[in-house]
């Protein structure tokens, strides 16, 4: 590998984690507020 | 036993892995807007109130599932997807990303769309969503596409179900006005993608696809795009008519209709064979996109204002 290609390794896999740790988040709120809504309905 | 090591030579290049822009081009999220706005519309349409989050939810699954079966589409038409100007420079047959890639992506996604519908709104929807999934990867990309010209005929379906589950997450069940809404873009397809494929003939000629101009020519087609119009109205016009809508859907879907009609008629009456002259043609392709989101728009409407 290259040092050209060995820096676009790198960038992409942060990109890729910084987009991954993002959607996690987002995941997690996502369940809560499905988690909360169940709750208000069954009341 | 003895491992000898690769030379330099020898040695696969380890692809880079792929780009995040390059995966959300997998998911065609141009055309997922038309599928999230019909679930959008049939989850709005429907009886009763669901809760915004689970509401969110659904929507969100639809489009998740409609990435998935684009994604999935792509792995297996990397090979003609190289073929066609129009697809060439997709992630797959750019080479910016591995099939595998693609595959893992898309699987993972489908799983992940059902499963969470499932558990934010309902078994039905998730049940429909996976058929969905399952019949425009299996049935259209597998099976059909590259076997018959009626291809857009029956693959259809799998672009009419997002209504259908959209109305499935609001109730928990499926009665008449979804499955005319369904029937509704079902038949809105053929004379759609016929409409394009008229215009691209010489891209689906040289990969292969049998598309319905590259097998029975230009004139069947036109004539085909005409027939198919006729039941479209018929179902576009029968919510109102059975009485599942009121008069705004009503006015909305006979004017749509007739101006449809008319544009279908030109189209039949057209003779060119060179793109550049088929005007009629390009002009339905596009009215045919206003004309699902102006319909479909007049039918939450119409339940909005009159519910």
């Amino acid at each position: 590998m290259t040092p050209e290609q060995e820096v676009e390794l790198r960038r992409r896999q942060r990109s890729r984690s910084r987009i991954t740790a993002l959607l996690l988040g987002l995941f997690v709120v996502l369940m809560f507020a499905i988690s909360m809504a169940k709750m208000v309905i069954n009341q | 036993m003895t491992v000898i090591p690769l030379t330099p030579e020898q040695a696969v290049p380890q692809p880079l892995p792929a780009d995040w822009r390059d995966l959300l081009a997998l998911t065609k999220p141009r055309v997922m807007s038309l599928v999230v706005f019909t679930g959008l519309c049939g989850l709005l349409a429907a009886p009763g109130a669901i809760n915004p989050v689970l509401g969110f939810t659904a929507v969100l699954c639809i489009a998740l599932g409609a990435g998935a079966a684009g994604a999935l589409n792509q792995w297996y038409e990397a090979d003609i997807d190289a073929l066609m100007k129009r697809t060439a420079n997709r992630p797959l047959p750019a080479g910016r990303m591995t099939r595998q890639t693609a595959l893992h992506f898309g699987v993972g996604l489908s799983v992940f769309s059902v499963v969470l519908m499932g558990l934010a709104t309902n078994y039905v929807a998730a049940f429909w969503l996976a058929v969905s999934i399952l019949f425009y990867v299996l049935v259209y990309t597998v099976w059909l596409k590259r076997r018959t010209a009626q291809n857009i005929v029956i693959g259809g379906a799998a672009g009419a179900f997002p209504p259908l589950i959209g109305w499935a997450a609001a109730t928990g069940d499926v009665t008449a006005l979804p499955v005319l809404l369904f029937a509704i873009i079902f038949l809105w397809t053929p004379p759609h993608f016929w409409a394009l494929s008229l215009f691209v003939r010489t891209d689906y000629a040289a990969a292969g696809v049998p598309m319905l101009p590259v097998v029975a020519g230009n004139a069947v087609t036109r004539r085909q795009i005409l027939l198919y119009t006729l039941p479209m109205v018929a179902a576009a016009i029968a919510p109102w008519a059975m009485g599942l809508t009121g008069w705004i859907y009503g006015t909305v879907a006979v004017a749509l209709n007739a101006i449809f009609l008319w544009l279908a008629v030109a189209v039949s009456i057209n003779q060119a064979s060179e793109p550049t002259a088929m005007v009629p043609e390009k002009r339905l392709f596009k009215y045919s996109i206003l004309y699902l989101f102006i319909l479909f728009g007049a039918l939450v409407a119409d339940r909005l204002v009159l519910a």
